[in-house]
């Protein structure tokens, strides 16, 4: 036996936990200064949940102006907007911080045997920039011209002749985008420096390595951003053309440097959903994982082709026929190991012994729509039948699927999982189960349908629509209010389980890594004792029943 | 709905209908060894698991023929996209240009237009420019866009193969009236084209059906 499968700590509430741990600062100075990494993923947490419902609120707003052709609830000028808003909010605030910042950082160092991430403080800096990235960004909703309506890729020269609020917005990015290296230089370090005696690295579980794979992007891809934000100031201050037609400049470079950020940060969004459903798999089927090394070395490998397929969002802007071959070839590569993930995984449920709980229903729905997703990306790789549904609402369904349908329901699917853990408190988990049965109908219904309209000729970022495509945006609209009623049963349900749940054991799920070896919820150092590794990651040979607490 | 309307439809529709089918199948699989899974050792049935930790021949096996599948899939694509860009020496060649948010279409003897007038069988060159932002020009039906930059001179052609009337689109977002950029593509037969061509009036007489 190791460590791996004796609770340190029965969770009989002997030690304080973090959340009543003693304090420097009372009330929300207890929060909003604690370097606590526990408190720092709540903080992260609470955080995104705010902006994610702002973002479904201008999604559900969208969807309504869009019920029927003509105007509905709202002029163009405001639909531009709005849609530019959910791009930014649910892109910058919600799916790119998402995973890693909330569940990484909670989980991170519990998972690899560490009582906190590297640089604790520099983590607390990390969120101030969030929030002031975040603020920035949104605080163009109250100055006159109002908010940005360029999309959230604020292409040049529209970008330059908008007379909205288009600079708090880069200005916006501008700091998240250093929130986001900084959180993948800690991890980085975490990984490197701080794994308990006997975690080898290919030891470490699963969600560990997507971490990783996902830190070097974030260090990597994110100056990027900042490099081209500061040439756009530059161009506007000095009058210098790089980018913009009227000084000489080339819009084509912008959409370049542009990408080249973007499109590994889609990495940045899926690789940790990726992590999160290879911990949930293992666990509520009971047995180890399949593929191990192939999981990991996967992750590494979407981690290098990804960030060198940026132009393919560019496929119609007329490039060389050469750039065209290549960047289209590498597309189809990122493919190899996504699928390799995934037949893994389902390989993972071949003789387990398998427990529907909330957690595993949102793992499996993320296989199927991320499957979805990636094969409808397959149609995108290929050139010329690109040419078609480039720009239209094909693209919308494909990447709703992805980022909505991948990474969404792996943070719902993260949520459910670690809850008992973060919280000390269970949830109900019939309601949770009627919630995932809401949103997985609701999002297939209000995603699938643009697939339709898409590829029958439906472009992109339309107010307004010939009346042929009516249908598809009747059908996806209801979709919306299925899905949204899905998030409410959801978020009640865990709201009032904060404040009634019954006490979490330790263990509720028979999971084998680490962070379900201490209690719920884990004290503030984590570990009385650092934990020695001896076995693999999802090592359940020597799983004993009588760990598992009465469902 | 015309199926066949221009010379790319059928390229790009099998490029569709290859991978298509493809997905669909491994989709299937997937989704049924999932559900089959689940029920067959569910912890009922199958109190009892087994650790298997990986197979060898099978990593090998969903390495190689996915691999062989997307390069299948990227040769098609890559194939199909070559004669989007070889417009024919002798094709007739038209003007577009875009601004806020019209199309202007501007013939070799000077005529100007707001709707695009073509023969049919004949193939068209048309060289796009825009006066503002991008833009995007679309034909759906044709299964052809190229976007239109300020600055940038790209072109699109094809072949129109059937008489008929068809939606020209802006796939690019370029602000307030994006979505009522569009304007209609004629599709006439010769001689009704050169009719058209040759007079001064702007109203296009047209049959529709063969
Ligand atoms: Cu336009």
């Amino acid at each position: 036996m190791t460590t791996l499968n004796v609770p340190i700590n029965e969770g009989n509430g002997n030690h304080l936990d973090y959340l009543h741990s003693p304090k420097k600062y009372k009330g929300i100075l207890n929060w909003i200064l604690s370097t606590d990494h526990k408190k720092i993923g709540i903080l992260y947490l609470i955080s995104m949940l705010t902006f994610f419902s702002v973002g479904v609120f201008f999604g559900f707003l969208m969807r309504l102006e869009l019920i029927s052709p003509g105007k509905t609830i709202m002029e163009p000028q405001t639909y531009n907007q709005i849609f530019t808003l959910h791009g930014v909010i649910m892109i910058f605030l919600f799916i790119i911080p998402g995973l890693p910042a909330v569940f990484g950082n909670f989980f991170l160092p519990i998972m690899i045997g560490a009582k906190d991430v590297a640089f604790p403080r520099l983590n607390l800096f990390s969120w101030w920039l969030f929030i002031t990235g975040g603020l920035v960004a949104l605080i163009s909703l109250f100055l006159p011209g109002g908010p940005a309506d360029t999309g959230w890729t604020f292409y040049i020269p529209y970008s330059v002749r908008t007379s909205t609020n288009v600079i708090p917005a880069l200005i916006g990015a501008f700091i998240l985008g250093f929130s986001s290296i900084l959180t993948g230089l800690n991890f980085i370090t975490t990984i490197h420096r701080l794994r308990a005696p006997g975690m080898s690295w290919f030891k470490m579980p699963l969600f560990v390595w997507s971490l990783y794979a996902t830190g070097w992007v974030q260090i990597l891809a994110t100056p990027i951003v900042g490099i081209t934000l500061l040439l756009v100031a530059i161009e506007r201050w000095f009058g210098v053309g790089i980018f913009d037609p009227s000084l000489g400049g080339d819009p084509i470079l912008y959409q370049h440097l542009f990408w080249i950020y973007s499109h590994p940060a889609v990495y940045i969004m899926i690789l940790p959903a990726m992590g999160v459903i290879s911990e949930i798999i293992p666990v509520y089927a009971r047995r180890t994982i399949f593929g191990y090394k192939f999981i990991a070395f996967s992750s590494l490998a979407i981690a290098l082709f990804g960030s060198l397929v940026w132009a393919h969002h560019m496929f119609t802007v007329g490039m060389s026929d050469t750039a065209m071959w290549i960047f289209s070839l590498l597309t189809f590569l990122v493919a190899i190991p996504s699928a390799i993930k995934v037949f893994n995984w389902v390989s993972t449920l071949y003789k387990g012994s398998i427990l529907l709980e909330p957690a595993m229903l949102f793992a499996l729905s993320f296989i199927f729509n991320f499957t979805i997703g990636g094969f409808t990306g397959l149609m995108q790789g290929a050139l010329a039948l690109n040419i078609h549904i480039h720009d239209t609402s094909f693209i919308v369904a494909h990447f709703h699927y992805v980022m909505f349908g991948g990474t969404g329901f792996g943070i719902f699917a993260a949520l459910h999982h670690w809850f008992p853990k973060m919280f000390g408190k269970m949830y109900n988990k019939k309601v949770a189960k009627l919630s995932w049965l809401f949103l997985f109908i609701g999002f297939q219904l209000l995603y699938f349908p643009l697939f339709i309209a898409g590829y029958l000729g439906m472009p992109r970022r339309y107010y307004d629509y010939l009346p042929e495509f009516h249908i598809w945006h009747f059908i996806s609209t209801i979709g919306s209010w299925i899905l949204i009623t899905g998030l409410i049963i959801m978020f009640t349900n865990l709201i009032i389980a904060l404040r009634k749940g019954a006490k979490a054991p330790a263990n509720p799920w028979g999971g084998v890594t680490l962070e379900w070896s201490i209690q719920s919820p884990p004290t503030h150092e984590n570990f009385e004792v650092i934990p020695v590794i001896e076995n693999e990651p999802y090592d359940y040979s020597h799983f004993e029943e009588k760990e598992e607490i009465k469902n | 709905m015309i199926l066949n309307a221009s010379n790319f439809v059928k390229e790009v529709d099998g490029v569709f209908l290859f991978i298509l089918g493809i997905s669909l199948f491994l989709l299937v699989l997937i989704t049924v060894l999932m559900v089959v899974f689940v029920i067959k050792f569910n912890r009922k049935r199958n109190p009892r698991s087994k650790n298997i930790k990986g197979n060898m021949a099978l990593e090998i096996i969903w390495t190689v023929i996915p691999t062989l599948l997307v390069v299948g899939m990227f040769y098609y694509g890559w194939y199909g996209y070559k004669k989007m860009t070889a417009a024919p020496k002798d094709s007739f060649e038209i003007n577009v240009t875009g601004r806020m948010w019209v199309w202007e279409f501007t013939y070799p003897n000077g005529r100007k237009t707001d709707t695009l007038v073509v023969p049919i069988n004949k193939p068209i060159k048309l060289n796009l420019n825009s006066l503002d932002v991008n833009h995007s020009f679309f034909i759906p039906a044709f299964r052809i866009k190229k976007d239109v930059i300020p600055n940038k001179n790209n072109y699109l052609w094809f072949i129109s193969n059937e008489v008929g009337v068809y939606d020209i689109a802006c796939a690019e977002y370029c602000g307030l009236r994006h979505s009522y950029m569009y304007s209609k593509l004629y599709s006439l037969h010769q001689n009704e084209f050169e009719k058209w061509y040759g007079s001064v009036s702007d109203t296009v007489s047209l049959k529709t059906g063969k």
